[in-house]
């Protein structure tokens, strides 16, 4: 689950990690009176995505009195960004962040992450401040430093340290930047984050070391303990067809093709967007029905997939385990007649039951072709959405 | 033989009086496994599908002599569950238990270091050695015994794989899903070197995904060490980038993750990789064929 910037901050700031003071706005006077309120010379007016790469598309402005509040605050509010991270339809700014400006000294990269090969939180470091990490990953690989993070103990003392005199912060804010590092490990575990991000961290002039953006990115599978997290969750960041999806604990993926796929398990279904590219096809969703669906779950699925315009057929391809294909069958047949389908489906089932859900489809009279194998399914529906 | 369970494999399920449990309790039974206890806290004493009921691990392997384990605990305890089992020293703890916090996974992980048991999954199929025993949610029947060792990230998808296997006359040795988190027990390695050293497998399919450094890890490790042929499938050549992984995360690892890169490792490493996943269990018959042990594995 992502949140917003300023939300990032609200938790950092509850863990003593240090931020720039600043207040969180809905409309231009909101904007104006939190300016007011912070009393600073300079501010910062900040669009609140959940996206990336705001700065560059004129998402993030510094004013240097109050009238220019007013005017960024009217400009960027209800604009439409587009970055790198929102896709081409970009995405329109309902908050703005107002902070208070800072003499900003130097920029860095501090970030925590999943390390998969150590099975362990690992913290980043750079230098190249303000850079996205993957940019400098790849130039100046040696510019990146590491320490593996023992649950047992967290990041310890000197590995902060060493991490700061690595990327050459400079002693007068060592203590500091130690006090940041430790706070910000002590959030990531507390907190369940996937990925906890400072870019950048600066160091001030008036000796302060602050976090200048936060992107933290939650564990989704840890919310159940996180009650207070899933308050930050803003449904306007996210697809429609996902929040619809994850109502009924399907895991849904929008694409931008035009073959709608229905499938059991994540692996199957991402083979199964395969082997229709594979066919010139091209998918225009990933859905795993998970492994124990009913009836209702497929026809929610269908829903979902024909609230697509896009969607010219769909291809269900199903490997019964846990999962009954008869069950399956009754479920797309019971959805085909709710949604009236007029478009081609192809269905391809095996596994339990098999024969008793290939008898149910032949038996109901609507217009499903069956398939023999994911191959030939594939091919059918390309065929099938190709003619129409 | 085959790798990691066999019919003399001890069973406990824990978690075994929930339905899911129940379901499957039933169908290892019918299966031939041998299922000698299950775990419910507060539930000891009782009998379920002829099953006794423990407590705790350490009960239930003191009563029955267990030497395996299978989990299916609701995801919040599944991770104490996991470190319940390793405590009590059984050699195989098996995580069928899917959407297991990362952080807890992490701890169990660290606990683990320097423990005897071995631990498979979280959120995988199980392991089965056809026709002798079945820990796990796969459809049994799809599985024949025989010489081919399969290793897989993802469920549907490996009884896929298996399903084109038997189809053609293929039986398998073992079949071991590994489970598709990102911090797991057995790792492809593992279970490579377990299949190199086992005298019933002659050659493994290992079914990869996107995402993490693990398969181009195994393909290095196979051309360093296998010596029976390996052929693999990567799910999600198509999906698109940025959708799904944190992308910090594709840092660490260096930068890889995709589809391409790691087949263009496995086949750098001698690995043959499917094209397609309709076509897994041909690519490996044709290896089969090249290297003369077409007739050896032809099983029925």
């Amino acid at each position: 689950m992502n949140i917003h910037e300023y939300q990032g901050k609200e938790i950092l700031r509850s863990y003593g990690v240090a931020v720039p003071n600043g207040k969180v706005a809905y409309t231009v006077d909101e904007a104006v009176e939190a300016a007011e309120h912070l009393g600073s010379t300079v501010s910062v007016v900040k669009a609140q995505i959940h996206a990336g790469g705001r700065g560059k598309a004129g998402g993030v402005k510094v004013a240097k009195n109050i009238d220019e509040v007013r005017t960024y605050a009217d400009e960027i509010l209800g604009k439409t960004l587009v970055t790198h991270q929102t896709g081409p339809e970009g995405k329109e700014v309902k908050r703005l962040l107002i902070e208070e400006g800072c003499d900003i000294q130097k920029e860095y990269y501090v970030g925590l992450v999943l390390d998969r090969a150590t099975s362990r939180v690992t913290m980043m470091a750079s230098e190249e401040g303000g850079t996205e990490i993957e940019e400098v990953a790849e130039k100046t690989p040696e510019k990146i430093f590491k320490e593996v993070i023992d649950p047992v103990t967290g990041l310890l003392p000197y590995q902060a340290r060493r991490l700061a005199f690595n990327i050459n912060i400079p002693a007068e804010y060592l203590s500091k930047a130690v006090k940041f590092m430790m706070g910000l490990y002590q959030v990531f575990v507390e907190k369940d984050c996937s990925i906890a991000e400072i870019n950048p961290l600066v160091t001030t002039g008036d000796g302060d070391v602050l976090a200048l953006d936060a992107k933290l990115n939650f564990d989704d599978n840890a919310l159940f303990r996180q009650k207070d997290i899933v308050e930050y969750r803003d449904l306007d960041e996210e697809d429609e067809k996902e929040i619809e999806a994850s109502k009924y604990d399907l895991s849904y993926i929008a694409l931008d093709g035009n073959i709608g796929c229905m499938v059991n398990g994540a692996g199957l279904a991402m083979a199964t967007m395969d082997i229709i590219k594979h066919y010139n096809g091209d998918p225009a969703n990933f859905l795993d029905v998970g492994g124990g669906a009913t009836a209702e779950k497929v026809t929610e699925a269908f829903k979902i997939i024909l609230s697509d315009d896009n969607v010219k057929g769909i291809f269900v391809n199903i490997f019964g385990g846990i999962m009954k294909c008869d069950v399956i069958a009754e479920g797309v047949v019971q959805a085909t007649k709710e949604v009236g389908l007029t478009i081609p489906l192809v269905v391809r089932l095996e596994g339990t039951n098999v024969d008793a859900g290939k008898k149910i489809l032949a038996d109901s009279g609507l217009n499903i072709t069956p398939a023999e194998s994911m191959a030939d399914g594939a091919e059918k529906i390309v065929g099938l959405v190709n003619e129409a | 033989m085959s790798v990691f369970i066999n019919k003399d494999t001890k069973v406990l399920v824990q978690g075994i009086t929930g339905s899911t449990a129940l379901f499957h309790t039933k169908q290892m039974l019918e299966y031939g496994t041998k299922i000698v206890g299950g775990v419910t806290p507060k539930k000891g004493g009782t009998e379920v599908e002829g099953v006794p009921v423990f407590n705790t691990v350490a009960d239930a392997v003191n009563e029955t002599g267990a030497n395996a384990s299978v989990i299916y605990v609701p995801a919040p305890f599944a991770a104490d569950a996991i470190m319940e089992a390793v405590d009590a020293e059984l050699d195989l703890v098996i995580c069928i238990t899917e959407h297991i916090p990362v952080m807890d996974m992490v701890k169990v992980k660290r606990y683990m270091e320097g423990k005897k048991t071995r631990l498979v999954g979280p959120n995988c199929p199980g392991v089965i050695t056809p026709e002798e025993c079945k820990i796990g949610i796969m459809p049994g029947y799809i599985h024949k015994k025989g010489h081919i060792g399969v290793v897989s990230r993802s469920g549907t998808l490996t009884y896929e794989a298996v399903h084109q296997l038997s189809e053609n006359g293929f039986g398998q040795s073992t079949a071991v899903g590994i489970g598709g988190d990102p911090v797991n027990g057995t790792d492809f390695i593992d279970a490579l070197k377990a299949f190199n050293e086992d005298p019933e497998t002659e050659a493994v399919m290992m079914i990869g995904e996107i995402g993490g450094t693990a398969e181009e890890e195994a393909a290095e490790w196979v051309k360093a060490n296998m010596t029976k042929p390996v052929v693999g499938f990567i799910g999600g050549a198509t999906a698109p980038p940025g959708k799904r992984m944190g992308h910090a995360g594709a840092i660490i690892s260096g930068g890889k993750g995709t589809a391409d890169e790691k087949i263009k490792t496995m086949n750098a490493c001698g690995i043959q990789v499917a094209e397609t996943p309709s076509v897994m269990g041909e690519t490996l018959i044709n290896v089969l064929k090249d290297k003369g042990l077409y007739d050896k594995c032809k099983t029925h």
